[in-house]
């Protein structure tokens, strides 16, 4: 790895412990140096305790929520070759938002919203998987605007579907609990306390497709140059699809439709980084899981004591950014 | 000046829908040949390269790289010993030319391996020999349609194959460079023991620079040969259904449509 990438991932590293510390150390009882190295030594103490019991596990959530979020953008956009994918755009999120408001209309607990929002996802995966398998298959030979607009067109029309039945379903959702399904389809970490899946999914993702990171870049050429170059384009492109959509999904399942981390994260690292899927890949996972917890602190503590749902803070983050990258990338050179 | 064949078609069919592009084709590529293929808007000369790189199957007849049949190669094996050049080009993000360029490694480098010394010269040396030498750090969606291709072929040339299967080398090229790249394919032909085969719609471009034609003609038969057999004027004017006529260049035919 040349010495320049090296330090840019070595950077990143260093920002996520800071932005952890700090998420660790800010909230409605503030915390010190020695009471969140105490929290996180098993020190006895109140201060410790919050620090460890209550805003641990939500920050660990909020850095592995966002870190596959990010990571799942930046494969979405290889494999649809489309700089404007994102982890959402082939209907996942649809998919889990429908299986986790379908609980809580039911009036079912933590559990039973998780269960619901993963088996959602799981049913959007599979849809897509299985009406735009032969996409997958197919190496289109002429270089064209897209990789594959028919798997991008089905996964938008799925998200489309999806999208209506989660507003039938708000229609005809009891008062009591609009609040809640609402938050959800923002995108909350209040109460995300199970983050060691999520954490495992992100090292499972990165570990499963790091090794493949050259390939990818290739496939950014055009199929049919990638395969003219020995790669193996069909099994690439599933095993992209396949990480990209379990990172989605445990994402979703974890804290909601968290908007924009997706999106953003990819393209700041690029006009950075440049677009090295072994630099980039791995810097998707700590710059995405470092504007997360930065995110959910402003979540917590910015209206303190009201708490706003975090994707609220990555969408208003997220469009200001965005406008200014692509005001950037349309500048002339 | 032969060798065992790089390349070689047996009986090879090519069909499109009920369209029978190309029906039992066999002719080989040797060590120095340049081929030129001919042939009308749609008569399969695209499709003979997909299917020469393998990309498609052949809907009958077999075709071989290095004596080895083409669907016996392992992926990247045969990457390092036949390149192609696509037609088009359509890049959805920025890149650094020389990164574009450097992607034509692929197939040398293991998977853990990272773009070395050896690389990075291969590259400039590659970009100079199209030309852009200083271009290194441009973003490719920043180049006009000529140097997008010379960075293809570029990249093409750092793959350092035996055989390059090139679908229009120079067709968005000026003058300059078009003769520039030409006579570089020539050079690695006679001076490397490389094969080529490109496709063009210029007449003269083959017949000043290849060393053989194969003209593909309407309903699926091929003419193929040195290049004064196949490209006279009975020959294309039949093929085009336009009548052409060859005068004597400066040491070399020219053909002129009527």
């Amino acid at each position: 790895m040349p010495a320049r990438s090296r330090a840019a991932l070595l950077i990143l590293l260093a920002v996520a412990g800071g932005s952890v510390f700090a998420a660790l150390a800010l909230g409605s009882m503030p915390a010190g140096l020695a009471e969140v190295l105490g929290g996180l030594t098993g020190a006895p103490g109140t201060a410790e305790d919050v620090v460890r019991m209550v805003r641990l596990p939500r920050v660990l959530a909020a850095f592995a929520t966002g870190g596959l979020l990010a990571l799942a953008g930046a494969l979405m956009q290889v494999l649809l070759r489309n700089p404007l994918a994102d982890p959402y755009v082939l209907g996942i999120s649809g998919g889990a938002a429908v299986g986790a408001l379908s609980a809580m209309m039911a009036g079912l607990g933590v559990l039973a919203v998780d269960a619901g929002a993963a088996l959602g996802a799981l049913a959007a995966v599979l849809l897509v998987f299985a009406l735009a398998r032969r996409e997958f298959a197919r190496i289109h030979l002429f270089s064209a605007l897209d990789a594959s607009p028919r798997l991008l067109l089905t996964g938008v029309i799925l998200a489309a579907g999806w999208s209506a039945v989660i507003t039938l379903m708000l229609t005809l959702a009891p008062e009591a609990r609009l609040r809640g399904m609402l938050f959800w389809l923002m995108g909350d970490l209040n109460g995300a306390e199970s983050w060691l899946p999520a954490f495992v999914a992100l090292l499972a993702v990165l570990v499963l497709t790091y090794p493949s990171a050259r390939d990818l870049n290739v496939m950014l050429r055009g199929e049919a140059m990638a395969q003219s170059l020995g790669v193996r384009v069909a099994k690439l492109r599933r095993t992209v699809y396949i990480a990209a959509s379990a990172a989605t999904a445990l994402a979703v399942t974890t804290a909601g439709a968290i908007a924009f981390v997706g999106l953003v994260v990819p393209h700041a690292l690029r006009l950075v980084l440049g677009n090295d899927q072994r630099v980039l890949l791995p810097a998707s996972a700590m710059a995405g899981g470092t504007l997360l917890v930065l995110a959910d602190t402003a979540a917590r503590t910015a209206f303190s004591p009201q708490e706003v749902p975090v994707g609220v803070i990555t969408a208003l983050l997220g469009v200001p950014m965005f406008m200014a990258l692509l005001a950037r990338s349309g500048a002339p050179r | 000046m032969k060798g065992a064949p790089i390349f070689a078609a047996s009986r090879l069919t090519l069909e499109a829908g009920s369209r029978v592009l190309v029906q039992d084709l066999s002719f080989s590529i040797r060590p120095g040949e340049v081929w030129g293929m001919l042939g009308r808007n749609g008569a399969g000369k695209t499709t003979f390269l997909h299917a020469a790189v393998g990309l498609r199957e052949p809907d009958a007849g077999t075709l071989a790289l290095c004596g080895k049949p083409l669907d016996a190669w392992d992926a990247p094996e045969a990457a390092r010993r036949r390149a192609f050049l696509p037609q088009t080009f359509h890049d959805p993000f920025s890149a650094r030319v020389i990164d574009t360029v450097l992607v034509g490694r692929h197939p040398h480098l293991s998977r853990w391996d990272w773009e070395g010394e050896g690389d990075l010269a291969l590259a400039a040396a590659a970009l100079d020999a199209v030309d852009l030498a200083g271009f290194e750090e441009r973003d490719v969606l920043t180049l006009s349609g000529g140097e997008r291709q010379r960075v293809a072929l570029a990249a093409v040339l750092v793959q350092e194959t035996e055989l390059l299967l090139l679908d229009e080398p120079v067709a968005h090229l000026d003058l300059h460079h078009q003769s520039m790249v030409l006579e570089h394919l020539v050079h690695l032909a006679g001076h490397q023991r490389r094969g080529v085969l490109f496709t063009a719609h210029d007449l003269n471009i083959a017949a000043r620079y290849a060393t053989h034609a194969i003209l593909l003609t309407p309903g699926g038969g091929a003419l193929q040969g040195p290049v004064a057999e196949v490209m006279t004027e009975r020959i294309l004017s039949g093929a085009f259904g336009h009548r052409v006529t060859r005068l004597q260049g400066a040491g070399h035919p020219v053909f002129v449509p009527e």
